[in-house]
């Protein structure tokens, strides 16, 4: 139970309080913790006018085949993080669900709103954030934004997609419509997009096909130890090098699977954080960044360079005062094993074309010196599109927070690189923990 | 419009209007700045004006790089072999490098030609590259004719 019940107040009460859902529910929850011993509401803010917004609760359901739909899902995850941050649906001044197609999937719009009202949660303002596979880190971009801004002084996040019932040609037809009609008339899908890739960048960079195939096995490696996680089973090198040709070179082991699930965390400015939970217990978004590519991919001038990553990361480094050597711990956008390459190379952990030396090098494993997807990764956890940019961030928290269980890791800085399209969108945030 | 191409372009922003149904363009476009993209935009990737349009028809391209993919949309041929090429333009044209996507031409069985990475492509154009009415989007929404890429013996 939560440090407010859940009973309604009535609604002519609540338009003549002056303060917002989440201002009040700040204020109640200060005077039921006497013992923190900063004066949570007059804390001064983070940097300039912006404040700084901590993370104060997370939640994700079990990703793979669900029998749920997109609304049970996304209730599912959204209860759970309430409950996390000791909060009630009606003290939450905004609630974004991160969905990409939840229309073109199931027939079922207008899911926001939906939520809200399972969640008793009215009338806290609802937005549906789709940016494609990246839905949920823009979701995470939104609530930031909220928050710092002062808009909302509590908001919720819930990612969700609900996609197993359709067949994989149907799921990929529908992830496929996000490309512009002169690639979707030839048929291309993401996964064409991988292979077309991955066959440039083991060319241009002397790299061996095994080094694609160690991505997965240490991937899959890492969810044996996440319970939310679709597989949790090891995979040897050569099931993934023999397992069927899917995009050529790339084979069926590459690729994540087709997922149900849904993820959820509550925002709160950083000044009012211990208001709700332990000192401890919450981590603060100290950088975040987004940005855009071309939308047709092969207008980019090296299609090996995720111009995305590298300038969200650019902006989200700069906002944190770090720099790539001072993350600890990353979960990246291994929606295709070429791309947990290309990404640590553009978010500058590694140098170009190098990344796949790391992955050999044992760097990004879970006891390497940059663990890379300790949550598994898409490639073994699932990737329900909307879901899986907050569960992204839902891993770093946990790693940063030291609540990550068997897969924790020694980590104070994290980062989570959420990427749409074939990167024509990208979110990169980076979370810190407790000082 | 650039001073140092040699390329055939027309003057009007418009899209060029075939002269008939067996003589269909390949239309990228040119911007002030001398940029060539296709497809083409509103505005050039500097936001450079377009002053005109460049038929890739008539040009040979290399093959970037190419996937085949054995899992495809529904109305989508299997096996589906795509290539990334850059045209060739000619003339001083070697710094306005342009790129297309497109599916790699069929042998005289309907199997995808086999290509490699720096293979010599030329378009081919076919009327129908998927059937248009079995996929999610609109079939009335775009076009769904275009051009294939066959190697140059």
């Amino acid at each position: 139970m939560g440090v407010v019940v859940g009973n309604r107040v009535p609604s002519v009460a609540r338009r003549v309080t002056t303060l917002g859902a989440g201002r009040a529910a700040a204020e109640r929850a200060a005077a039921e913790r006497p013992t923190t011993e900063r004066d949570v509401l007059g804390a001064p803010r983070g940097r300039g006018d912006m404040e700084r917004v901590a993370i104060i609760g997370a939640s994700m359901t079990r990703f793979g085949e669900r029998d749920a739909w997109v609304s049970e899902l996304l209730a599912e995850a959204g209860a759970a993080a309430l409950d996390d941050a000791g909060i009630a649906g009606d003290d939450l001044d905004h609630l974004y669900v991160s969905n990409m197609a939840s229309g073109e999937f199931e027939g079922q719009t207008g899911v926001p709103n939906g939520l809200a009202h399972d969640l008793a949660a009215t009338p806290a303002y609802t937005a549906r954030i789709d940016q494609t596979s990246s839905s949920g880190g823009a979701g995470v971009y939104a609530a930031w934004q909220s928050v710092a801004s002062g808009a909302s002084d509590l908001t919720m996040l819930v990612g969700g997609e609900k996609m197993t019932h359709r067949t994989t040609a149907e799921a990929t037809d529908v992830i496929a419509s996000l490309t512009h009609p002169v690639e979707y008339k030839h048929g291309v899908t993401l996964p064409s997009f991988a292979g077309l890739t991955a066959r440039l960048y083991l060319d241009e960079y002397d790299a061996p096909r095994e080094s694609l195939g160690k991505v997965a096995v240490k991937n899959h490696r890492n969810g044996i130890d996440n319970p939310h996680a679709q597989f949790r089973k090891e995979v040897d090198l050569d099931t993934v090098l023999e397992s069927p040709i899917v995009a050529a070179p790339l084979r069926l082991y590459d690729f994540c699977p087709i997922t149900d699930g849904s993820a959820g965390l509550v925002f709160c400015p950083e000044s009012v954080a211990e208001a709700y939970v332990p000192a401890d217990d919450y981590a603060v978004i100290s950088g975040i960044g987004g940005a855009t590519d071309t939308h047709v991919v092969h207008e980019r001038a090296d299609p090996t360079t995720m111009g995305g990553v590298a300038d969200s990361s650019d902006a989200a480094y700069e906002m944190a005062g770090i720099g790539p050597d001072d993350v600890d711990v990353a979960e990246l956008h291994d929606m295709f094993t070429i791309l947990e390459f290309l990404q640590s190379e553009d978010l500058g952990f590694f140098a170009k074309g190098e990344g796949w030396k790391a992955v050999e090098a044992g760097v990004t494993d879970r006891d390497g010196e940059l663990p890379i997807n300790t949550s598994g990764g898409l490639k073994s956890k699932g990737h329900p599109l909307g879901a899986s940019g907050v569960a992204q961030v839902y891993e770093v928290y946990k790693q940063v927070t030291g609540d990550a269980g068997a897969r924790q890791v020694d980590a104070d800085t994290g980062l989570a690189c959420n990427v749409g399209g074939f990167g024509n969108c990208v979110t990169t945030a980076v979370l810190e923990g407790p000082a | 419009m650039s001073d140092r191409d040699d390329l055939e372009t027309t003057d009007s922003t418009a899209e060029p209007a075939a002269e008939s149904d067996d003589d269909p363009t390949f239309a990228a476009a040119e911007y002030a700045d001398g940029s060539i993209t296709y497809p083409p935009h509103p505005v050039g990737p500097n936001g450079a004006e377009r002053v005109g349009t460049v038929d890739l028809r008539g040009h040979e391209a290399r093959v970037v790089t190419w996937t085949t993919s054995t899992a495809t949309p529904p109305g989508v041929r299997e096996p589906n072999t795509l290539a990334i090429v850059e045209f060739d333009l000619g003339g001083g044209n070697d710094d306005r490098p342009v790129r297309a996507l497109g599916q790699v031409a069929v042998d005289d069985d309907g199997e995808p030609l086999d290509v490699a990475i720096g293979d010599t492509v030329e378009p081919v154009y076919a009327e129908e590259l998927r059937e248009p009415s079995a996929g999610i989007r609109e079939p009335d929404s775009q076009a769904w004719d275009g051009f294939r890429f066959r190697p140059v013996e």
